[in-house]
């Protein structure tokens, strides 16, 4: 039996958390994708081939969506499970009568709800540089849910995983960051000269990316079912993950 | 007496191969105060950890209020509450909040009465909007006693309660045990302060290199194990015993300035026997000019005990 109160216990003090930092949890993103609609929208957009039909401003705000939601979402949630681990406080988590199922709804949730905050910030200040629609929203709306409850649980398992801030740290920098910038957040993979188009392939962000485009504007680099199935298969493998940390207590318990 | 906690071939191994605890066999009864009693690394926070789910035992079960808890654990740890040795706490959050937070967390329904009793009871109400950082020590460590409280547990434990606290917050925690005892919460407590097991305890564990090395009723364990110690300072050194008194505990000490007693179990016997000594010292005229008594007390049964320990291992 699943305690919905000590779920809602754990969400909405994640939730406080959070909204202890508001003003710069609000700023940094309205900041940092304007700086970014200045820099690649303004300067580099008018020299920039045509992309389908899609304006060069329209067409990098899934990506630069895709780009903050990686790194927020992935930060916040292995910061949520990190901390306490890091101050102790993580005693009184491992001794209430909570599992699996209300510390991911409590903490996953929770990051979730800061990435669906953070995005439609992101929109709306984009919607102060271009003028854009969204093809499918309600698409757009499940997929930026997925990639936020994936990447959650992503940040989980690296906050578990990491027993040091250095750690904590190095994933995000080595991987997700390089990764999504080349992922084709500011360019469409096509773009590429050959063999590179075909070696970003490789690269799982693209089909992030690329999915959410499509969503945006109905045509991407891949196949919209290839996005969704990655992304489901991304998330699939979290859960199996932390259900395995969960049954051995691995790093949480000692 | 039901048992509301059995433990039964607990055993820890660390990682790092280090046996925290060395097949612990334990059953604490409804509403006793039970004090574990240890040097520093004797694995008392592991025992507690072990029961509270913050550690894995590597072998053994554990039972309370009837359920395994390796496998039934949610009914059981809805009733358990744990206040930590270290102070660790969210230094952000509210007081108050803070203790809602753990009600909620532990299932329970939001009661604003409740936690307001709570913090009043450990003088805290006054500081309930403040932030955790912005506590003294003691103040802190309180919040935790009412985070603990907070779901209204049958079961507490206290690991180490007033480390770090003043006389008179000592004093005050003893109250609040008190009124827990009153209202039927059984405690489990570890404490470096022998005479804090010694006033509050009904029964007490001494535990050592992961050992339950005894458990008893305090009393008993007194009675048992207790001495009378008095040393006689004699106006005139004696070269040997006299007949008169060999029939007591005693010998000379000190080149024959001084006699000895050794005796009496705890429970007031020797202090008597001290006594009925002195009377035949007069009688035999022998003339002493002061006497020194000292009952031991659980502190030196526990130096006792991990002497023996010590020469064991
Ligand atoms: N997480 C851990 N990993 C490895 N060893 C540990 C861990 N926690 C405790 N130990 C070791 O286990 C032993 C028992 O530790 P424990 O904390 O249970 O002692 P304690 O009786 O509570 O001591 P104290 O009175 O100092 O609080 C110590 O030798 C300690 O170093
Ligand atoms: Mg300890």
């Amino acid at each position: 039996m699943i305690s919905w109160r000590s779920t809602w216990s754990i969400y909405t003090r994640e939730l406080m958390r959070f909204l202890r930092t508001a003003f710069q949890s609000v700023l940094a993103p309205v900041l940092t994708t304007s700086l970014y609609f200045i820099v690649f929208g303004a300067a580099i957009g008018g020299r920039m081939p045509d992309l389908g039909g899609v304006d060069y401003g329209a067409f990098i705000i899934p990506g630069l969506l895709m780009l903050t939601l990686l790194g927020e979402t992935t930060s916040n949630s292995s910061f949520g499970i990190y901390m306490p681990r890091f101050t102790g406080t993580i005693y009184e988590l491992l001794s209430a009568p909570v599992g699996v199922a209300e510390t991911l709804l409590g903490f996953v949730g929770a990051a979730m709800t800061k990435s669906l905050i953070l995005a439609t910030i992101i929109l709306v200040t984009a919607r102060l540089f271009v003028d854009y629609s969204i093809a499918h929203p309600l698409l757009a709306l499940v997929y930026i849910m997925l990639v936020a409850a994936a990447f959650s649980l992503f940040g989980f398992i690296l906050g578990i995983w990491a027993d040091n801030f250095e750690k904590l740290g190095i994933i995000p920098m080595l991987f997700l960051t390089p990764l999504t910038f080349l992922g084709g957040t500011f360019y469409s993979i096509k773009m590429l000269p050959k063999p590179w188009d075909t070696i970003a392939l490789a690269n799982p962000i693209v089909y992030l990316v690329s999915g959410l485009r499509w969503t945006f504007y109905g045509k991407a680099d891949v196949d919209i079912g290839l996005s969704f199935a990655i992304t489901l298969g991304f998330l699939a493998a979290c859960i199996a993950v932390i259900a395995y940390i969960f049954r051995t207590g691995w790093r949480l318990r000692a | 007496m039901d048992p509301i906690l059995e433990l039964s071939g607990l055993s820890k191994v660390y990682p790092g191969g280090l046996k925290a605890l060395d097949d612990v066999d334990l059953t604490i009864r409804k509403g006793e105060i039970f004090a574990l009693l240890g040097p520093n690394g004797a694995g008392k926070t592991t025992l507690i950890g072990a029961v509270c789910g913050i550690v894995r035992p590597t072998s053994g079960t554990i039972r309370a209020f009837g359920h395994d808890m390796a496998s039934d654990w949610r009914q059981a740890r809805s009733r358990i509450g744990l206040v930590p040795q270290e102070l660790a706490t969210d230094m952000f959050e509210p007081v108050r909040r803070a203790v809602s937070y753990s009600r909620g967390l532990f299932g329970l329904a939001p009661d604003p009465a409740r936690i307001e009793e709570i913090l009043r009871s450990l003088s805290l109400w006054d500081k309930r909007d403040e932030r955790i950082m912005a506590l003294s020590g003691g103040m802190k460590r309180r919040v935790l006693i009412a985070k603990a409280l907070a779901h209204e547990p049958d079961l507490l434990f206290l690991d180490e309660p007033t480390a770090g606290v003043d006389v008179e917050l000592r004093k005050g925690m003893w109250a609040i045990i008190d009124e827990m005892r009153g209202r039927g919460v059984t405690i489990i407590l570890t404490t470096h302060y022998i005479e804090e097991a010694e006033m509050m305890a009904d029964r007490v564990g001494i535990i050592n290199r992961g050992k339950l090395l005894m458990v008893d009723e305090k009393d008993a364990m007194m009675a048992r194990l207790g001495r009378t110690e008095a040393h006689i300072t004699l106006a005139k050194p004696l070269a040997s015993l006299p007949p008169e008194i060999a029939h007591f505990p005693v010998e000379l000490e000190a080149g024959g300035t001084s006699l000895c007693y050794r005796g009496g179990d705890g429970t007031g016997k020797g202090k008597a026997e001290v006594a009925a000594l002195t009377k035949a010292l007069i009688v035999s005229g022998i003339d002493y000019t002061g006497i020194d008594t000292r009952e031991s007390s659980l502190e030196d049964i526990f130096v006792s005990l991990l002497g023996e320990g010590e020469g064991a291992a």
